[in-house]
């Protein structure tokens, strides 16, 4: 019996190595190959420069290995280089990044979840229309909405402050998180529901007992986008907010500003732009799996 | 006390009115059926009774007191779903404390409610699993233990055993029945599965079109449906409804099956059904009769006057206990129940005997029983 097993599992194996052996597999792997390869040059240009100093990317190309590792490039990139006049370095800008990011992905997601069982488990009159209206900001352009919000935020007095941008990336993450968590919701059935209401469980001790245990998996994939999408936003930033207000990806921009006298500082531009890239490489390395199985998750049963 | 009256209760959803005025009471301690085919609207009625859908029209009073206004969890009710609706991120005990809980019961009491409740349905070994390590019985089990901790004054049962296997649903069935003889709370219990309705009910609401047809005992529901819809749902086979005429017979009337036709068969009419059906002698009527009183006559008691006809037989289906058959009196169909080791042959001309007894009579135009 043994023995019939293992000949066919080395039958089996046998094949999958003739199967890898055929050319159209070859075919298929080096297609693959190039296009990575090609995705990634960016990546591995900033990397490489990242290390090399200015003198021999000036004295050479763009594109080379370092002759020396220069780490120092990310200690002035993080903490001295010079930025619209101030020599700190981005430490601070990436502070009001992280100032930004953390208390408006998590009030989005706080108000999406409940908004989005409100739509999907408490139906109510209007309650499509209600939906269909919150959906529509997933499809509005971002430069449609800057007079409206430059007039909101004078009323409010909020202009130049990291606040307006909380505020605005709240506000403007609703859509999607509304729309995340609704999708996920409407796989909870309705007998649950009814059920909870029988025992006696009101609106927000259904959602937090019964309705929020079961969205680890929808959470994760609405914190994901949420950070990733304030982190990366750049348009409102650099509207909004100038001086030592902007968000990082905002003061990205006036790093690369060289007058003209000077020797362009490739080498610690790439550290920069590679620190600011962090944060969001960082959640996608850890919550990444579950980015991916969260967007196909659908039914609760 | 009624348990539960329900009186002129509308339901619409938009243009759709799915119930079109119920009035039902249910006494103390009862076990009432709701049954009827899908879309009927007897899992609307008992949404209604619960609280989860609001009557377009009519009062629901439970235990003397009008609930319309009443949230479900100051209905004293408790109820089980057809999904069995457990909480998937809760173990057994939390799904069944979860309602005392919310309802602020102490925790001593809570645990000794659990004790309690799982030691009845033997579910003590699983307090502290979750509902996705269960079986489906399991479930089954721990869905009733939370509507039973509640000792409430209405359980409402919405299809709870469709989800079972079969064999599963008859034991099931059995230990719901024995568990209301035990506590004698009152039960409304809605299915579309009449063997449910027939073994455990004590009166059974037949449902169709958003009306109740008929609401009475088991027996009566089977033997005097109260119209055409009820004989025809009723039964596997369901009653055969055969057209007939009344004529008269001695003293008494009798109803003739395929008149004027060759090979018409004539049935006397017991007394009783006879004087009913006054009215409508020399007139057409639907006959009603259940196709076990129509047999091969070998195991009749002698005590008991049959009648004897001729039929060809069309169609034999042998189930095991008993063989359903096809047959044909004067070119109407009619299905009779023989004994297994009855050999019939399509084609074949056979002699049954008919228990008169329990002959229905409907009017063709109300479908109403007229006896």
């Amino acid at each position: 019996m043994r023995l019939a097993v293992n000949q066919q599992s080395m039958k089996a194996s046998s094949s999958a190595a003739r199967f890898l052996l055929r050319p159209t597999r070859w075919l298929i792997y080096a297609a693959l190959a190039t296009s990575a390869l090609f995705f990634l040059v960016p990546l591995v240009v900033v990397l490489l420069n990242s290390v090399r100093t200015a003198q021999e990317i000036g004295l050479g190309s763009l594109i080379g290995w370092p002759s020396v590792f220069a780490w120092d490039n990310y200690v002035q990139a993080w903490s001295s280089y010079c930025i619209a006049q101030r020599c700190d370095g981005i430490r601070m800008y990436m502070g009001n990044s992280l100032a930004m990011v953390i208390p408006a992905t998590i009030v989005s997601t706080a108000l999406g979840a409940l908004a989005g069982y409100s739509i999907s488990l408490w139906r109510f009159r209007g309650d499509s229309i209600i939906f269909a209206v919150v959906i529509m900001g997933v499809f509005l352009p971002e430069q449609m909405k800057l007079i409206p919000w430059a007039l909101v935020l004078r009323d409010l007095g909020l202009s130049n402050t990291v606040g307006a941008l909380i505020l605005i990336h709240t506000v403007q993450g609703l859509s999607f998180t509304t729309l995340f968590c609704r999708n996920y919701f409407v796989g909870i059935p309705q007998d649950l529901m009814k059920a909870a209401r029988v025992d006696g469980a009101g609106y927000f001790r259904i959602f937090w007992r019964i309705v929020l245990p079961l969205s680890p998996p929808i959470l994760v994939v609405t914190v994901i986008w949420q950070f990733t999408g304030i982190w990366n936003e750049f348009l409102y930033g650099v509207t909004f907010t100038t001086g030592v207000q902007q968000p990082v990806t905002a003061a990205l921009i006036a790093i690369s500003v060289t007058a003209p006298t000077d020797v362009p500082q490739y080498g610690i531009q790439s550290a920069a732009v590679l620190l600011a890239a962090l944060p969001t490489l960082l959640v996608y390395f850890f919550g990444g799996q579950y980015f991916l199985r969260g967007l196909t998750a659908g039914a609760i049963k | 006390m009624a348990a539960l009256s329900v009186r002129g209760v509308h339901k619409r959803f938009g243009p759709v009115e799915v119930l079109k005025g119920i009035d039902l009471t249910v006494e103390n301690g009862e076990f009432a059926v709701l049954l009827g085919p899908s879309g009927c609207g007897k899992s609307t009625l008992l949404a209604v009774v619960a609280g989860l859908e609001r009557p377009s029209a009519g009062t629901v009073e439970i235990g003397d007191r009008v609930v319309n206004d009443i949230e479900p969890k100051d209905r004293d009710i408790a109820m089980v779903f057809q999904s069995y609706a457990l909480y998937p991120a809760m173990t057994v005990r939390r799904n069944i404390t979860f309602g005392m809980e919310c309802r602020g019961v102490p925790k001593q009491k809570q645990s000794e409610a659990v004790a309690r409740i799982s030691g009845l349905l033997q579910i003590d070994g699983l307090l502290e699993r979750k509902p996705a390590q269960l079986s489906g019985g399991q479930r089954q089990r721990v869905a009733m233990g939370r509507a039973l901790v509640r000792d409430p004054l209405l359980f409402l049962f919405d299809e709870p055993l469709s989800n079972l296997d079969a064999k599963l649903r008859v034991d099931m069935r059995t230990e719901i029945k024995q568990l209301h003889q035990r506590i004698g709370t009152t039960i409304v219990y809605v299915t579309h599965d009449q063997i449910e309705a027939m073994t455990m009910a004590s009166r059974i609401a037949v449902m169709d079109k958003g009306e109740i047809q008929q609401f009475d005992s088991p027996e009566t529901v089977y033997n005097r449906p109260a119209n055409l819809f009820v004989a025809r749902f009723l039964g596997t086979p369901p009653m055969n409804t055969v057209p007939a005429r009344l004529a008269r017979d001695g003293d008494s009337l009798a109803a003739i099956v395929g008149a004027g036709q060759p090979g018409a068969a004539t049935l006397p009419l017991p007394t009783q059904t006879a004087v009913a059906a006054r009215a409508y002698m020399d007139r057409d009527v639907i006959l009603g009769i259940r196709p076990e009183c129509i047999s091969d006559g070998a195991k009749r008691a002698a005590d008991i006057p049959a009648t004897r006809i001729e039929a060809e037989v069309e169609v034999s289906e042998p189930t095991g206990a008993e063989t359903i058959v096809l047959i044909r009196i004067a070119g109407v169909r009619l299905r009779a129940r023989v004994a297994p080791d009855i050999k019939l042959r399509p084609g074949q001309s056979a002699s049954f005997s008919v228990d008169t007894r329990t002959i229905c009579l409907f009017d063709p135009q109300t479908e109403r029983l007229i006896a």
